[in-house]
């Protein structure tokens, strides 16, 4: 048996250990989920490795519940002595806890029929990868970054890549593991303006190593931002058009979304509650929690508590179809669970480029980064700092910074006025860029 | 949880690194044949950090303490510097052979032959700053539920619009030590509390939430009644306010900022751009402006690990330094960056004690402490008269900077209307975004008034969080960028 497979087996069997331990130590229920992981991170800088980092690690985590009662635990100290110590302990601390009737683990037949595509979740040559191709395209794209001109005062390029599994066992039938890697690569970039120093990134990030191509591009396209802010300067604000670029719209989105959960409907926090089925943005947004996208950064074949995954309508048209609602808030809520969490979101595109968007457009800002903010989900009210460039009949005019976007989710996403057809790939929020109009903008 | 205090003998030595033994199973000879391989390819320095942290949250909602998350985190980093390039790897499997594997792999950031190891390691005592009166292993769990209860019911009796609670309690006790290639070794217990409070109250069709919390690197007595009290009071009030609050008219505008969090804006207007790893590299606004006037005379900023029971305190730092008060800005004039080992080298310079690490996973980097602006020569009522139309900014989220630009952002979660020099209504969650050198510039009253927020700020970098304190006096910007209604 090679060492990978014993490892492996070594672990499905601690997590079917620890599970047995808890039931016959007098827990009603229990989950176990052990991680396993490496990763190697390496940046360049001034054409010299600056860093180069190699990590492993494991960890284990377990849900118990017993006597009415519940809490979580982790360790990453994985030594079976160790390991029967800390579930004791954790089970000895539960029966301290208030009693929680809505606790339980999901109805097992929401484990059932879990997909068995190949969701290219994993590269099957991780282990082959060697830290010198890691080098060398962190050289290309630094190399492809300082051809940007003299005006360039430091460039960072990295390439990072990570290998895990992760295995569940549960007392009520759930026993299975999944495998991923992750590679991402790309430069930060920081320029000469007077005594300011603009920076910006550019980055790919995919499942495989194969999704990473053409090096050069990532540290031209990185060099090319951060001169494009060279001489940034507020302008007055007022109610403007802004077109938020593909890579920034999802942040828009995820202060949204932070309304959809069952635990924020629930504890009251949210401006979402009641609206199900209601039309609550722009008849424009159709939004998808997909997990099958074969390849995509956010697929699984189950959630985070087992429950096998599956394509839910989000928005449709507008209309709020679905809320996120794990085992624990539904049972409060007395509705049946969805998933307690997205995984990839997927923004249905529209039919006009970037450059359309911005060809329409008779003065506005293009954002193409936020800065802090933050949204109260309760009442919907978000405030965040906005830079990007000015528009003027159409044309770039001058890069802006230091600018905030404020507004209401209530109303700002009726301002919805057109959804690119360019969604952003490298997270697993695909998402194009969003044009709105008449929105407060503050500045000078 | 067993404790090994100062050095004890073992194989017969009396060695500085034999209480390590105790916990990580790895003996004297094992740390120095791995410091021999993090050295093997001719690193300049190395350290090796042994991290143990157990920490404990319980959560009350929906008026029942029933919820509790423990976790043990333990592992060991070894890190080899050459030049201004480090190599870096951890073992979170406490064997020699791992701990060499780990030090063989950090070691290929050189290429040369080896260097030597000291002859000698000498444990060095480091500050006393958050003495403890007891361990939390010795906090019997029923104690916190108590508390966790008492504040329910003093949150939910204050106002019958309180419809929604939630609360956590957190503890968390670190033990690190850390070996260097320059024979020292460090030791240090690491305590850390919190206690959040968050309510939401309904009021007709609508409904606001609010919350307060206390944060220290301290044990249980950390919980006066006062605090309790007080905490108790500034959530419900904080939550009330709400139903009042608009957000402001957006724009320029003169901005007060309340003593205590408002220390958000030193964080991140001056205290990120003074870290020495960005001005190495050119790559922070202040990379040229060291020694420069930057503010007012009244002006005087410090980043200081030094405060007694702060959640930013540190006895060391990561890397086995002292822990010291740093001066950012003297008299208006910018006086010192942030140093960690490899900025200290590069600049010439004494560290100061601001190497820090989230954890034995991570790589030490220059990083803030506890960041505040000395007391100056005005007063708060003169400050806030001074203004005809404006903010005051009472209570905050989050910040975030861009370094280079120097642009940066504080989130208002409560606040009020500065109308000819008084306070009138009351505002809420809005951001405001200044440049960094260009707002201290703007800094043009400076009150007597210091005060450390109690609350628990954590500050985020290159994906490391570390514990930070924040304080400031009243102060008065006159102009930032305000959000809101256009």
């Amino acid at each position: 048996m090679t060492t990978a497979a014993k490892n492996e087996r070594n672990l499905i069997e601690l997590a079917d250990r620890s599970v047995e331990h808890l039931k016959k130590s007098g827990a009603k229920e229990a989950a176990v989920v052990i991680g396993r992981g490496r990763s190697v991170e390496c940046e360049i800088r001034e054409k010299k490795v600056e860093k180069l980092q190699e990590s492993a690690a494991a960890s284990l985590s377990v849900a118990v519940y017993a006597d009415g009662r519940y809490s979580g635990h982790s360790t990453n100290d994985l030594r079976w002595e160790k390991v029967a110590k800390f579930l004791d302990d954790a089970l000895a601390l539960t029966k301290l806890l208030e009693p929680d009737p809505f606790r339980q683990l999901p109805d097992p037949k929401l484990y059932a029929n879990r997909p068995t595509m190949d969701l290219g979740m994993a590269d099957g040559n991780y282990g082959a990868l060697e830290t010198s191709t890691r080098k060398k395209t962190a050289r290309e794209i630094e190399d492809a970054a300082l051809a940007g001109g003299a005006n360039i005062q430091s460039v960072t390029s990295f390439f990072s890549d990570g290998w895990g599994e992760s295995f569940r066992v549960t007392s009520n039938g759930f026993r299975d593991r999944e495998e991923y890697t992750s590679f991402s690569a790309g430069a930060e970039v920081t320029v000469r303006d007077g005594d300011k120093r603009p920076e910006d990134y550019w980055y790919v990030s995919a499942r495989k190593l194969a999704g990473v191509t053409d090096p050069p591009a990532l540290g031209k396209i990185a060099a090319e931002r951060a001169l494009s802010r060279v001489g940034a300067k507020k302008i007055p604000g007022g109610s403007m058009d802004i077109l938020v670029e593909n890579r920034a719209a999802g942040r828009l989105l995820g202060f949204f979304l932070g309304a959809t959960t069952a635990g924020a409907l629930q504890q009251k926090r949210s401006f979402l509650d009641g609206k199900l089925g209601k039309k609550v943005v722009s008849d424009k947004l159709t939004v998808t929690d997909d997990p099958l996208i074969a390849g995509a950064l956010g697929s699984r074949r189950w959630d985070g508590e087992g429950i096998s995954a599956k394509k839910m309508p989000v928005l449709e048209k507008g209309i709020l179809k679905n809320y996120f609602v794990d085992t624990y808030y539904g049972r409060k809520l007395g509705i049946d669970p969805t998933t307690g969490g997205w995984s990839n979101l997927v923004i249905e595109p529209g039919a006009q480029s970037f450059d359309a968007l911005v060809k329409s457009m008779k003065r506005g800002i293009v954002v193409t980064s936020f800065l802090g903010g933050n949204s109260n989900s309760l009442t919907g009210d978000f405030s965040t700092g906005i830079q990007g460039w000015l528009v003027e009949n159409g044309e770039r005019a001058f890069p802006v910074s230091e600018m905030n976007l404020s507004g209401n989710h209530n109303d700002f996403w009726d301002k919805l006025a057109a959804i690119g057809s360019d969604p952003w790939m490298y997270s697993s929020v695909r998402i194009p860029s969003l044009k709105f109009e008449g929105v407060s903008v503050s500045g000078a | 949880m067993d404790m090994t205090k100062g050095p004890a003998s073992a194989g017969g030595e009396n060695d500085a690194l034999a209480p390590i033994t105790t916990r990580y199973g790895v003996g004297p000879e094992d740390i120095r044949r791995a410091m021999e391989a993090a050295l093997s390819r001719g690193g300049d320095y190395c350290d090796i950090y042994f991290q143990h942290t157990v920490s404990n949250v319980i959560g009350l909602e929906d008026d029942a303490v029933n919820r509790a998350r423990t976790a043990i985190e333990m592992g060991v980093g070894v890190r080899v510097v050459k030049g201004d390039s480090t190599g870096y790897a951890f073992t979170e499997e406490l064997t020699p052979e791992a701990l060499k594997r780990a030090a063989a792999t950090a070691a290929e950031i050189a290429d040369g032959t080896a260097s030597p190891i000291p002859n000698r390691f000498e444990l060095k005592s480091g500050g006393r700053y958050y003495p403890a009166d007891t361990g939390w292993a010795d906090v019997a769990i029923a104690k916190k539920m108590g508390l966790l209860t008492d504040v329910n019911q003093r949150l939910k009796s204050q106002d019958k619009r309180i419809v929604k609670t939630t609360l956590s309690f957190a503890d968390e006790t670190t033990e690190i030590y850390v070996v260097n290639s320059d024979g020292v070794v460090r030791h240090d217990i690491q305590p850390m509390t919190r206690l959040v409070a968050s309510c939401v109250a309904e009021s007709g069709k609508d409904r606001e939430t609010g919350s307060y919390n206390l944060a220290s690197r301290d044990g249980w007595s950390f919980y006066t009644p006062e605090r309790i009290e007080r905490l108790s009071q500034e959530a419900v009030r904080r939550t009330l306010l709400m139903f009042e609050a608009m957000q402001p008219a957006g724009g320029e505008m003169p901005v007060v900022l309340g003593a205590g969090a408002s220390g958000i804006l030193l964080h991140e207007a001056i205290g990120h751009g003074m870290e020495a790893d960005f001005n190495r590299k050119g790559t922070s606004t202040y990379s040229t402006r060291l020694g420069k006037p930057i503010a007012e005379r009244f002006v005087n900023v410090v980043d200081d690990g030094t405060q007694t029971n702060a959640r930013g305190a540190i006895n060391v730092d990561d890397e086995g330094n002292e822990s010291q008060k740093t001066l950012l800005v003297e008299n208006g004039v910018l006086a010192s960056y942030l140093h960690d080992r490899i900025s200290a080298k590069h600049y010439g310079v004494k560290p100061t004690g601001s190497g820090r690490r989230e954890s034995f996973r991570h790589v030490p980097m220059p990083r803030m402490r506890s960041t505040y602006m000395l007391p100056g020569p005005h007063k708060k009522d003169e400050i806030i008269k001074s203004v005809k139309k404006g903010i005051y900014c009472e209570s905050f989220s989050n910040g975030q900077v861009n370094i280079g630009a120097g642009d940066f952002t504080f989130f208002v979660k409560t606040g009020y209307l500065i109308e000819d020099g008084k306070l009138t209504r009351p505002i809420k969650d809005t951001n405001l975004i200044g440049n960094g050198p260009d707002v201290l510039s703007k800094i043009t009253m400076v009150a007597d008034d210091l005060m450390i927020d109690e609350g628990g700020w954590t500050c985020g970098k290159n994906g490391q969080s570390v514990p930070v304190s924040q304080g400031m006096p009243t102060v008065k910007v006159s102009a930032i960028t305000v959000g809101g209604k256009a």
